[in-house]
């Protein structure tokens, strides 16, 4: 465990100058964007004389150096406070917290649910490389990985919602229903179904590419002809031993994806109103927020480096070769 | 002494190469006695390797196998890993990396022996301890790459002569070794197989290594068999020229056989 | 030429080269076929398709027409899709051949920045970039590449590590030549071609991204795209599906066409380096 520890604090440090070059180019942003903080506070009270506004900017310490600002932004941040939005006349920090349970629990359930059904499929195909139904799914999979998520999702809404009138096309959930509890759950998950279908089979069909690569790798090394010499099944080497190995950069990618699949689920909460993060976004674009969009590119930063930790966590975990030498590294 | 384990005539094994085919192995004719310590030699490329994956039955499903291999020593078509043991050459890849030692070897246990987890691991402990691995709990749980090159091949026999097998093939098993490491392995080896009765096939380039301990040499060459017989008599009077040119590139006469065993 | 054989030869490489082909005929002959504004209004509004010879795949909420609109369209996701990874590229190489040559602190902070445009999703960062800078052709590329030169800034930086030690290198700095130019003339054209078959792959994902922008209405709204198009019948979506899902289908024939060839390119090329 000392090992997984010493890696977590090596990255916790190295993640440190990513941040802040993040943080430099998010003011960088909003210095470029039209108006600032004190337009911002005007709009939400009504508007006001110059005199007003003057004042604002001083107290606001907006009248500063840019290095000043920089200085006042970065102070700001520390204490969590990422500004006041514009369209929504309420602090930045309220709304994302308001919104990012909705796009985690998005995103946690695409996650699993490709990490899980592509890496099964992947071992699938991969058990037999060149086999029949190998063939079949990863073309089959490279087609899935060319498919926009957003229009997947307009697809599986015409044929689930529309045609077959079993999943509702949008929302989180129903709306003053009064569930509680499990009832609630079940409602929730009811309306996910389609939004982490169009979101996770993407990712679905890019882990089981991985996982299949992976196989037909580790088929050909040592360690598998030596498990045949010992007798051991098709299958026991499949999963045993080969899978295991297969697995290892799939969790790689998973960090790597974090990401992107953030960026994913701003289209997919569009298309299916879900009041998340990423419609967040959209609305912050459409509303020429610039304070609520930065806070929002802070925000998915922090998020995904803290993804990519436990993902470097798991490997560790996974992997009892890394971090063995981190004394030389 | 002369009771066969297994007889191979007109073996001949085509691997399907990039440009038509590629003959591994042409026409081999061999026999190999119960409980006989024999040395394959040759160079890379000659057919030894193949000749070794031919026996397990482990060749690639698109090999080509033309002949036969009879198994007189058995009573029916012996399996790799029960009846028949392998050590690779480089231990470093042929044990997985991502699974404790122990369980490599317990798994073989478990399988071929029908052992309880228990009881598995009991054994896997006293092979550790047979292979002359220092403090054996705690290698049971090591993952391989903390062990060195040395304790990895030691831990790749263990698990080869887990299921009691009667031949042991070692294909180039101590030569990704330095020569003192190798020198222990090859002394590991001899004094397992004389403790437990075993066949070994000792697959290797180093025609010194193999005088040493080797009951007779089978010396190949581009898929062909050139020249066998009881080492002392190979050693001392090839009849084949290339065996003397092995003999006069690897070995002065006068060196001294790298393990002191006599030769039998 | 080798590796154009080959593609050519396996039946995934023919097919995308096939799909590929297709588009760029579509998209070349798009003003010929269908010239004028695709944006104005052709016909009657909702027409559904097959019902008339004049549109095939019928009209939109406004009567323009949709198979028009299709061809322009690949017009657009090629020319976005090409010119992102063209910008991606050249600007990665760039970064990357001159952080692997420079080494020590201004490899450093060039690859934190490196690191840091990883970190920051790539769509937010585009999303960002058009809703500052406003939606136009070239904004959207550029805001694309913002996203993508980091891969080719790592893999060229990883070449340019590679082949600095190697010996035509080392021979060219000892006849003295500039650092730069050794750069110029020896190490970039070295790295190029793992670099070029990571450029299949970001053509893909800029027509992916550009489709996503245009659906969010962040696209140049004065061409005509698959991604407005989908955002368009999305209106419709229960009266008219096909609206939305006619340009869908465009959309993955053009990326499957793009991946099948990024696929076999890589194959041909680890083949070609595999080779002694």
């Amino acid at each position: 465990m000392n090992r997984a520890l010493r890696l977590l604090r090596r990255r916790l440090v190295s993640s440190i100058p990513v941040l802040l070059i993040v943080i430099v180019g998010a003011f960088f942003l909003l210095e470029l964007a039209p108006g600032d903080a004190a337009d911002a506070y005007l709009l939400s009270i009504g508007g006001g004389d110059p005199a007003l506004v003057q004042a604002l900017r001083q107290s606001y310490g907006l009248e500063g150096s840019a290095g000043a600002r920089l200085w006042l932004y970065l102070t700001s941040l520390a204490r969590l406070d990422l500004g006041w939005s514009v369209i929504f006349n309420r602090p930045i920090s309220d709304l994302i917290l308001e919104r990012l349970p909705n796009t985690l629990w998005l995103m946690g359930s695409a996650v699993a649910l490709s990490f899980t059904v592509g890496s099964l499929l992947g071992i699938v195909a991969g058990s037999k490389p060149g086999s029949w139904g190998d063939r079949l799914l990863s073309t089959g999979s490279l087609a899935l990985y060319a498919v926009p998520s957003f229009w997947l999702g307009l697809v599986l809404i015409v044929l689930f919602s529309v045609q077959l009138r079993w999943f509702p096309t949008s929302g989180i959930e129903t709306i003053a229903s009064g569930k509680e509890g499990l009832a609630r759950a079940r409602d929730i998950a009811w309306h996910l179904a389609l939004p982490v279908a169009a979101l996770g089979f993407i990712y679905l069909a890019l882990f089981l590419r991985m996982m299949r690569t992976g196989m037909a790798e580790a088929w050909r090394q040592d360690y598998a002809l030596a498990a045949r010499a010992r007798g051991l099944g098709h299958r026991r080497i499949a999963v045993f031993h080969i899978a295991r190995n297969a697995l290892l950069p799939l969790v790689t990618m998973l960090g790597l994806q974090a990401a992107s699949m953030l960026g994913g689920s701003v289209v997919i909460e569009s298309v299916f109103a879900i009041p998340g993060f990423g419609r967040l976004a959209h609305e912050a674009v459409a509303g020429r927020d610039a304070p609520l969009l930065t806070g929002i590119i802070l925000v998915s930063t922090v998020l995904v480096i803290l993804v990519n930790l436990a993902v470097d966590m798991a490997y560790a975990l996974l992997d009892p070769r890394v971090g063995a030498n981190e004394v030389a590294a | 002494m002369s009771e066969l384990l297994a007889s191979l005539r007109d073996l001949t094994v085509t691997y399907a190469a990039e440009q038509g085919t590629h003959l591994a192995l042409d026409g081999l004719d061999l026999d190999i006695v119960k409980g006989e310590r024999l040395a394959v030699i040759g160079e890379s490329g000659s057919g030894k390797s193949t000749l070794a994956l031919a026996l397990g039955g482990l060749l690639p499903p698109e090999t080509h196998i033309e002949g036969s291999i009879g198994w007189p020593g058995f009573a029916a078509q012996p399996q790799p890993g029960l009846d028949i043991g392998f050590v690779f050459q480089d231990a470093g890849a042929s044990l997985n990396p991502v699974i404790a030692v122990g369980r490599q070897i317990t798994e073989i246990a478990r399988l071929h022996l029908g052992l309880s987890r228990r009881k598995a691991r009991e054994r896997a402990r006293a092979l550790l301890a047979r292979v002359r691995i220092p403090d054996p709990d705690t290698a049971l749980a090591a993952f391989p790459h903390q062990l060195s090159g040395g304790q990895r091949q030691r831990v790749a026999i263990a698990a080869a002569i887990a299921a009691k097998p009667s031949l042991l093939i070692a294909d180039e098993a101590t030569s990704a070794l330095d020569t003192i490491v190798q020198a222990e392995i090859v002394a590991l080896l001899d004094e397992l197989v004389r403790a437990e009765g075993m066949t070994l096939i000792f697959i290797t380039h180093d025609i010194a290594l193999a005088s040493g301990f080797a009951d007779r040499i089978v010396v190949l060459r581009d898929a062909r068999l050139v020249e066998t017989g009881p080492t002392a008599a190979l050693l001392g009077a090839p009849k084949q020229a290339y065996t003397a040119k092995l003999l006069a590139s690897h070995i002065g006469l006068d060196t001294p056989p790298l393990v002191a065993g006599e030769p039998a | 030429m080798n590796v154009f054989k080959r593609l050519l030869r396996s039946p995934a490489g023919a097919a995308g080269l096939a799909l590929l082909a297709l588009l760029a005929l579509a998209a070349l002959c798009a003003p010929l076929l269908f010239p004028g504004d695709p944006l104005a209004i052709a016909g009657p509004p909702l027409t559904p398709p097959f019902t008339d010879p004049a549109f095939p795949l019928g009209t939109d909420r406004l009567g323009r027409n949709v198979l028009a609109g299709l061809f322009h369209g690949a017009q657009a996701s090629l020319a976005v899709g090409l010119a992102a990874a063209a910008v991606s590229i050249v600007a990665g190489a760039l970064v990357g051949t001159v952080a692997g040559f420079a080494g020590g602190l201004v490899d450093e902070a060039l690859m934190r920045v490196v690191d840091a445009f990883q970190t920051v999703p790539g769509f937010l960062l585009a999303l960002a970039f058009v809703s500052v800078a406003g939606a136009s052709l070239a904004v959207v590329i550029l805001a694309i590449a913002l996203g993508a030169w980091t891969g080719p800034a790592r893999l060229a930086r990883a070449e340019v590590l590679s082949i600095r030690e190697r010996d035509y290198v080392a021979a060219a700095r000892i006849i003295g030549m500039h650092p730069a130019e050794i750069a110029l003339r020896e190490v970039l054209p070295n790295a190029l071609p793992p670099v070029l078959a990571l450029a299949a792959v970001i053509v893909g994902n800029a027509v992916l991204i550009e489709s996503a922008l245009s659906f969010l209405g962040l696209g140049d709204p004065n061409i005509v795209t698959w991604g407005s198009m989908i955002s368009e019948g999305r209106n419709v979506l229960r009266s008219a599906p096909f609206l939305s899902i006619v340009p869908g289908i465009g959309l993955v024939v053009t990326v499957l066409g793009v991946y099948l060839l990024a696929e076999e390119l890589a194959d041909a090329l680890a083949t070609r380096k595999a080779r002694p």
